[in-house]
């Protein structure tokens, strides 16, 4: 027997006297063309907890997943031995709606949690546009959708977490109260983080009651310079919408411009919004997810102020590399997706992009072998300080290795 | 420490000009407390740095002699988290104050952590913006300390905290690095755990900070009420009637009585409590939920309310509110402010639960509180000239926290755990969660210079990374501090 079947044979022996269900890792379990030797089911902290120490016994790769719809986003991982599924980590969130906190568990999906909130008039104010996202997921890779404008993203919603250290260390930091400043913020640490620091067991949420009404109102804009200035009036005008967003089909159409007014008297507020352009229909929510399966997604992070000249280098660029991008997103926090068909020019793209911005530009998903010949997620800030957050927090380097920023 | 005494003051004078090093004994006293003035220490020396260049140069210097530094802002902070080192440097940012950069366009300004809270909205309050978070010192207090603290406010119950207005910061490593955080760069949210983390992951030099657009409509209720309870209860109804108002306080009986005493604030007579909601937002949103917040404080028994809907009728129904801390002055000889959260529900028993320990320990307490997020801000009063007094408010106000923590809550809301709450930092946390939290200190500051001793209840070591321990460290040996 090779050294390798050797220890692979003593790692299955540990993982098995856990007690925690395994199974082998099938050809539906691979993470960008790799198969994980094993696929562990915990069903509570402390299980996820054994499964680590397990793993950690063994120098076994571990890479956390939810409800797997994001699973193809960042580059792929270096090594994946195991495969931590929270599927099972599913319990009844603790809902305290008097004090508008929920604590749910990793394996939660978002539309449960939304279902069991809605019967006591609350929600998380956090659009989610996966159907099946957890809330482990949701938080690993900080999913926000339009309404990230009013009440910020997953990180500002948060106020409380359990993670697992690769270790095995079980870890909470903040409470179950929304105001609360004693220790660091691990919450903070660990959203977006994919999966790179450790498990993420569960998380508490505040929350918000559900709006009285909501109403959505849409413009179209001839060129990205109107639809610029849109955002700008949307954003300042003191209806105080919750979403400012915009579409853009394919650079040869004209854009569209929406906005979402919540809360009392929504629709006379949004009446009142009416006369700053020309109505148009309302474009689907989430258009750039559409398609996005054999495609690439990408994320543009730009000053919404620079906004017209972001969609003009977008579509200056895409022309050049013989691409037709749909663009899409919260246009007043300057938060933008563009999907785009995988292509050869996907690369060219991206450069280009990249050196004329004010900004970032992240590949967030794309075939593997595109992603490979590029940097998915481009130049950081700080990179030495996360390199020494990542040693510190998990030295082996065996929490999803690879997919983050810098090969972290 | 020789050479701190001897060669360091000097060096700090190469770099900053002498004007800007102090080592006058009688001037460095003037830096010895923060807000929670019982907690005292003489700086070893005091810099006045003017740019994040020069903080660098005094961070490698204190990296170079292996001396530890504290930074301080307008030292208002209420739990010592500036409290100097007598073996090290004080950082003071007071000269670093200038407006960097305002851009309304994208609705942010770029500030120096001098620049008090209040500037900032001041510097945008005529083109129709502000910048929300509004701790109750915001017209002294420096925005370099709300990054430290992650300061709240009365308004932070709809806005938020600091750390949902900081864009982006540029710090300076404890190693002396000037590095940008920011939180719309790829990669780990830094800036997030930055924030909050009481100067001990390093000193803030500038800041981007997020501009609100000014409401539209702002109106103020005071309800006053026979009891807490009452009011206790029209608090919970707001809540369940789907409305985030943008404050909801409450003040006790005791507390309504300094005010009184203090600033005649002239709250209605009788009043055993009362209760400020202040509603913000589009007109009609905020006519509809005026209508609703009005009819359930009546419900719910208030016997007298008024309204302001301008300035001035504004400023005096807060009068009373923002003077409450000191106005016990006027009762008490001495006083211990306290802060604590419990989750809102648990209002009513743990106030019955203050009731009891005050009857128990013969220490009056006056209850100041954010009732909308469960903020307790209980005032411990006594008589430092009684014996036996101080130590037994001490009691009182240790016990007050451990009722937070048992009804689910936090040992601090907004002032921060610094010198004054790291003992009792273990028990809301387990070990395992310290230690965690420890890893991210020594990710930041491997050799512990960034303002130690604060946070954190046992002073710690940073192992090498990754690797074998190279035999014992002599604080180790010595039982002076755990190696990690």
């Amino acid at each position: 027997m090779s050294g390798a079947q050797e220890s692979r044979r003593e790692a299955a022996a540990s993982l098995e006297k856990i007690g925690v269900t395994i199974r082998d890792g099938g050809p539906g379990d691979e993470v960008a063309g790799l198969r994980p030797s094993w696929v562990a089911l915990p069903e509570s902290t402390d299980e996820i907890a054994a499964v680590l120490r397990a793993a950690a016994g063994h120098d076994l790769a571990v890479l956390p997943v939810g409800g797997g719809t994001k699973l193809h986003w960042g580059p792929p991982p270096e090594r994946c031995d195991l495969l931590l599924d929270t599927c099972c980590l599913a319990a009844a969130p603790d809902h305290a709606a008097g004090d508008l906190v929920v604590r749910a568990q990793a394996g939660v999906t978002m539309e449960a949690l939304a279902g069991l909130l809605a019967r006591s008039g609350q929600e998380l104010a956090l659009d989610v546009p996966m159907a099946g996202a957890t809330v482990g997921g949701t938080l690993a890779t900080a999913t926000a959708g339009p309404r990230r404008f009013r009440y910020g993203t997953a990180r500002d919603l948060l106020i409380g977490i359990t993670v697992v250290l690769a270790d095995g260390t079980v870890a909470r930091s903040g409470g179950r109260v929304v105001k609360n400043v004693a220790g660091y913020d691990l919450g903070k640490l660990f959203t977006g983080s994919y999966g790179t620091l450790g498990v993420i067991a569960e998380a508490t949420f505040r929350l918000h009651p559900l709006p009285a009404q909501r109403r959505w109102i849409a413009f179209t804009a001839p060129d990205p310079h109107a639809a610029r200035a849109l955002v700008a009036a949307l954003a300042a005008a003191q209806a105080e919408p919750s979403a400012v967003e915009l579409d853009w089909p394919d650079p040869g159409a004209p854009l569209t411009v929406s906005a979402l007014i919540e809360g009392t008297a929504a629709d006379r507020r949004a009446a009142a919004l009416l006369p700053l352009g020309e109505a148009a229909a309302l474009p689907p929510e989430y258009p750039e997810y559409e398609d996005d399966a054999d495609g690439a997604l990408l994320e543009l992070r730009v000053p919404p102020a620079s906004l017209a000249t972001a969609l003009l280098t977008v579509r200056d660029a895409a022309e050049r590399a013989g691409l037709s991008p749909r663009v899409s997103g919260a246009a007043a926090s300057g938060v933008l997706r563009i999907a785009l068909p995988a292509h050869e020019g996907l690369s060219g793209f991206v450069s280009a992009v990249r050196a004329a911005i004010d900004g970032r530009l992240i590949v967030v998903a794309a075939p593997e072998p595109l992603m490979r010949r590029l940097d998915p997620w481009g130049e950081t800030g700080a990179l030495t300080l996360m390199r020494r957050v990542k040693e510190r927090l998990d030295p082996g380097r065996r929490m999803s290795p690879g997919r983050f920023v810098g090969g972290i | 420490m020789t050479e701190m005494a001897d060669v360091l003051p000097g060096r700090l004078a190469g770099v900053l000009g002498a004007d800007a090093v102090i080592t006058d004994p009688v001037r460095l006293r003037t830096y010895e407390c923060d807000g929670l003035t019982y907690h005292r220490a003489t700086p070893g020396v005091v810099v006045l740095p003017e740019t994040a260049e020069q903080v660098a140069a005094v961070v490698r210097l204190c990296n170079e002699y292996g001396v530890p530094f504290v930074a301080r802002g307008a030292g208002t902070g209420l739990s010592g988290g500036a409290l100097p080192r007598t073996d090290g440097v004080l950082l003071v940012t007071s000269r670093m104050r200038r407006i960097v950069e305002i851009d309304l366009p994208n609705r942010r300004a770029v500030v120096e952590p001098g620049v008090t809270n209040l500037a900032i909205t001041e510097a945008v309050r005529d083109q129709g913006y502000y910048y929300a978070p509004d701790p109750s010192s915001q017209q002294v207090c420096s925005i370099g300390g709300n990054v430290a603290e992650n300061s709240g406010g009365a308004h932070c119950l709809k806005y938020g905290f600091t750390v949902n207005h900081v864009e982006a910061l540029e710090i300076v490593t404890p190693d002396g690095d000037i590095v940008t955080l920011d939180t719309r760069d790829p990669g780990y949210d830094l800036a997030g755990a930055f924030v909050g983390s009481e100067g001990t992951l390093g000193v803030t030099t500038k800041i981007t900070v997020r501009l609100s657009r000014t409401p539209e409509s702002v109106i103020t209720l005071l309800a006053a009420f026979r009891d807490v309870e009452t009011g206790g209860l029209a608090v919970s109804r707001i809540i369940a009637e789907g409305i985030v108002p943008a404050a909801i306080e409450m003040m006790d009986a005791l507390a309504i009585e300094a005010a009184e005493a203090a600033v005649r604030c002239g709250y209605p007579q009788g009043a055993a409590a009362v209760l400020i909601v202040e509603l913000d937002g589009p007109a009609a949103e905020v006519a509809g939920q005026f209508a609703a917040v009005t009819r359930i404080c009546e419900e719910s028994g208030s016997f007298e309310l008024r309204t302001a809907d301008g300035p001035e009728e504004r400023a005096a129904i807060w009068k009373g509110r923002k003077s409450a801390f000191a106005a016990v002055g006027r009762i008490s000889p001495a006083y211990i402010v306290q802060d604590g959260v419990v989750p809102r529900t648990a209002l009513p028993r743990v106030l019955a639960g203050i009731d009891r320990l005050s009857a128990e320990h013969g220490i009056r307490v006056a209850n100041v509180f954010h009732a909308g997020d469960g903020n307790l801000h209980p005032l411990v009063l006594f008589d430092d000239a009684e014996p036996g007094a101080g130590e037994r408010a001490e009691l009182v106000s240790a016990r007050i926290l451990d009722l937070c923590v048992e009804n689910g809550g936090s040992i601090t809301g907004e002032h921060g755990v610094g010198v004054d709450k790291a003992r009792y930092m273990p028990r809301m946390f387990s070990k395992d969660d310290l230690d965690t939290m420890q890893l991210v200190r020594c990710a930041f500051d491997p050799r512990g210079l960034s303002n130690p001793g604060k946070v954190f209840p046992t002073p710690r070591l940073c192992g090498e990374v990754p690797g074998v321990r190279k035999g014992v460290h002599p604080l180790v040996a010595s039982g002076k501090a755990e190696q990690f």
